[in-house]
């Protein structure tokens, strides 16, 4: 099957997009009011509780989510499964921007917003969140590389800027053509780096919190937090390119793409069932069943992690009526996603209690509209991206 | 895209020789505190709650007085911890003790960062900007901070504090150790210079462990027979004896191994020489260009 991505022929400003202006106008204000009465001003951090929704949704979770990019770039590229191509450039996006958005968030979150690029100066081998960082950063520029040819492929040619800024063309158009020459060679080296990349940081992200066991919760604090956050981003790649094909492809009317959805959540039984067992097995071994009828709201947090985020979807996805229908994948995946969501959240903000002086914390409306307004701005930007670029197969074009 | 051999067999060639330049087996972890360090022994049944410290603290390191330095009353009603205009205080406990007349005995207990031998902050710090000292002092070069605040994250003591309301040039805030003024010789911390009860004691940690001892075996019955830092965390420069037991005087039980201990042992022997990385680049390389070789016939050029 011949892939064909290309750029949408729809109306911009529908009703779904203003909706997404509010909460960038909303999250705007609380960034101005972070930047001007500090962090404090704005959310209910405290010293007991230095890391809140900021770190937990929009670093932590933003990372998870943004899996999709790696895990289908292996499937499709990697493994040669080119059946697959179709939903690469729309989870290549979705990374790209994704980890747009964790740096962002971060740039927000950090006191000092202006120092971010002090570590890759000063190294401390040691620390955890300095190989996140670097890896972050190298995989950030790598989803630029990976995302250039599509640029390129739009507008190679017909580099047209207007007015002044018409000087400019023959210069865009060398570099769009020297650029995609050279991508087109090394490609594979970027794809790979993606990958390998991806391994580092999504697990280390899970190790950040080994140095502080009596603060996280045992349902989560465990020496395998690494690999259930490595096995938790595999899981989640495949129903995060089924989520937001169907959204986007029943909200801008496109073709369902089923036949290619259907068979990666297929490949998803398989990758959630690892997690699965990895995360009862842990609690088997690490004999912290105890916990779970204690009624505590963490330990009912994880309950609805495992029931709700991992075993149901996983049985779901057990019957092929489930895998066939559009409606049925799409709420699998929901639901697995949701579980990372929660699982991310468990581990950073629900499963962490400083035992001396933490007086409980529930993020404040700065923060949530903070975070909302980031998610609003990304939307938007994928919106305006899918637009003009050819990211999306082209509608009623494809021969099954 | 084009995936050559001779150029996969170029990239190849320089993993494999970066891999092959491993030294057998990661190294094991070890300890990385100073040898001959000082220290501090607190001895809570001398505490008297003056808070005299707290004053000395914020005069020597220049932050603002202490809330009510006069007062030892009321202050004392709610239980403060260290934050980023405070570096040090005291705390009142009733712990169930009684006087001769059945009135409740406080005990007094001063907090501050204990210094560890291996500080789990100074492991968490991506940047470098929390070191260990020869002296022991757990230092902050704010130069260095981005203000990640994964040290707080980290410590197990709850002791750094962070300048919350700074919205460009926040710090983190804890006990410096006095670095500047034990560097040099009979040189004090703030706060050990004023007790006036000698709650406080400081010296090289060797020795001041020896005096914590001495004072347990000679006043049998009078303290809990243990020596609270000794080794909680694999040790810290702060030392404790009391005569109540430590969990309510809010110094937390803890494990006896080094914090960073477990997140350093990963760390390493995954990444150190960036070996796994290499050898994932190399199958994963090996797995594209058989699966991409299997279907070059039919002139396969796929995309990004």
């Amino acid at each position: 099957m011949e892939h064909k991505a290309s750029p949408l022929n729809k109306k911009f400003w529908t009703p779904g997009v203003l909706v997404m202006l509010v909460f960038m106008i909303a999250g705007a204000i609380a960034i101005i009011a972070r930047f001007t009465g500090g962090i404090g001003y704005v959310t209910n951090l405290s010293n007991a509780r230095p890391w809140g929704l900021w770190v937990g949704v929009d670093v932590a979770t933003g990372v998870a989510l943004a899996a999709g990019g790696f895990t289908t770039a292996a499937l499709a590229h990697i493994f040669g499964r080119h059946y697959y191509e179709p939903v690469t450039r729309p989870a290549l996006l979705t990374a790209a921007l994704g980890y747009t958005f964790v740096v962002i968030g971060l740039l927000i979150d950090i006191g000092r917003s202006w120092a971010i690029w002090k570590p890759m100066f000063y190294w401390n081998t040691n620390s955890v969140l300095f190989e996140v960082a670097v890896c972050v950063a190298i995989y950030l520029n790598v989803l630029y590389f990976e995302f250039l040819p599509i640029v390129a492929e739009q507008f190679k040619g017909r580099v047209n800027l207007p007015g002044i800024m018409a000087v400019f063309n023959p210069l865009i158009e060398m570099i769009l053509k020297i650029g995609d020459a050279i991508l087109d060679k090394t490609m594979w080296i970027f794809i790979i780096l993606g990958v390998v990349l991806s391994c580092m940081h999504q697990s280390s992200l899970g190790s950040l919190m080994l140095v502080a066991p009596t603060k996280l919760h045992p349902l989560w604090y465990t020496p395998i937090l690494p690999l259930l956050f490595l096995t938790s981003a595999f899981a989640v790649g495949y129903p995060m390119v089924v989520f937001e094909t169907t959204i986007i492809t029943s909200s801008l009317k496109l073709d369902s793409e089923m036949n290619i959805l259907a068979p990666l959540t297929r490949i998803t039984i398989f990758l959630l069932g690892i997690y699965m067992f990895l995360k009862f097995g842990d609690m088997f071994v690490r004999g912290t069943y105890i916990y779970l009828l204690d009624g505590t709201y963490q330990t009912n947090s994880f309950i609805i992690e495992m029931l709700l985020g991992i075993m149901v979807p996983w049985i779901m996805l057990l019957f092929e009526k489930v895998r066939n229908s559009r409606k049925g994948v799409f709420t699998a995946a929901s639901l697995i996603i949701g579980g990372v969501v929660i699982n991310r959240i468990n581990v950073f903000i629900v499963g962490y209690k400083s035992p001396l002086s933490d007086n409980g914390y529930f993020p404040a409306p700065g923060e949530i509209f903070v975070t909302l307004g980031l998610i609003a701005t990304l939307m938007f930007i994928y919106r305006i991206i899918v637009t003009y670029l050819p990211v999306l197969q082209a509608p009623k074009e494809v021969s099954p | 895209m084009q995936f050559s051999r001779r150029n996969f067999f170029k990239f190849m060639g320089v993993a494999g020789a970066s891999v092959a330049a491993l030294p057998s087996s990661a190294r094991a972890w070890k300890s990385k505190a100073p040898p001959d360090s000082y220290g501090c022994l607190v001895d809570l049944t001398r505490c008297v709650g003056c808070r005299k410290c707290e004053e000395a603290c914020s005069e020597v390191n220049k932050l603002p007085a202490p809330e009510r330095a006069d007062c030892q009353c009321t202050i004392f009603d709610r239980k403060r911890r260290p934050d980023d205009k405070a570096y040090t205080v005291v705390n009142r406990y009733f712990t169930g003790k009684l006087d001769q007349f059945d009135n409740p005995l406080p005990t007094y207990a001063k907090v501050q960062c204990m210094h560890c031998q291996d500080p789990s902050c100074v492991s968490a710090c991506l940047a470098g900007a929390l070191t260990k000292d020869e002296t022991g002092a757990v230092k902050y070069d704010v130069s260095r901070c981005i203000g990640c605040r994964y040290c707080m994250v980290a410590c197990p003591f709850e002791i750094p504090a962070y300048e919350y309301h700074n919205p460009i040039t926040p710090k983190v805030m804890k006990c410096t150790f006095c670095y500047d003024r034990i560097s040099e010789q009979g040189g004090l911390p703030g706060c050990a210079t004023i007790c006036p009860t000698e709650a406080l004691t400081f010296g090289k940690r060797k020795t001041i462990l020896k005096v914590a001892q001495k004072r347990l075996k000679e006043n049998p019955g009078k303290y809990i027979d243990y020596v609270y830092g000794e080794k909680e965390v694999g040790g810290t420069s702060w030392l404790y004896i009391s005569s109540v037991p430590f969990e309510k005087v809010n110094l937390p039980a803890l494990p006896n191994k080094p914090l960073p201990k477990l997140s350093e042992t990963i760390q390493h022997s995954l990444f150190s020489y960036l070996w796994s990385p290499l050898a994932l680049f190399g199958v994963l390389g090996a797995v594209m260009y058989k699966s991409n070789k299997v279907q070059e016939e039919p002139q396969n050029k796929g995309g990004a």
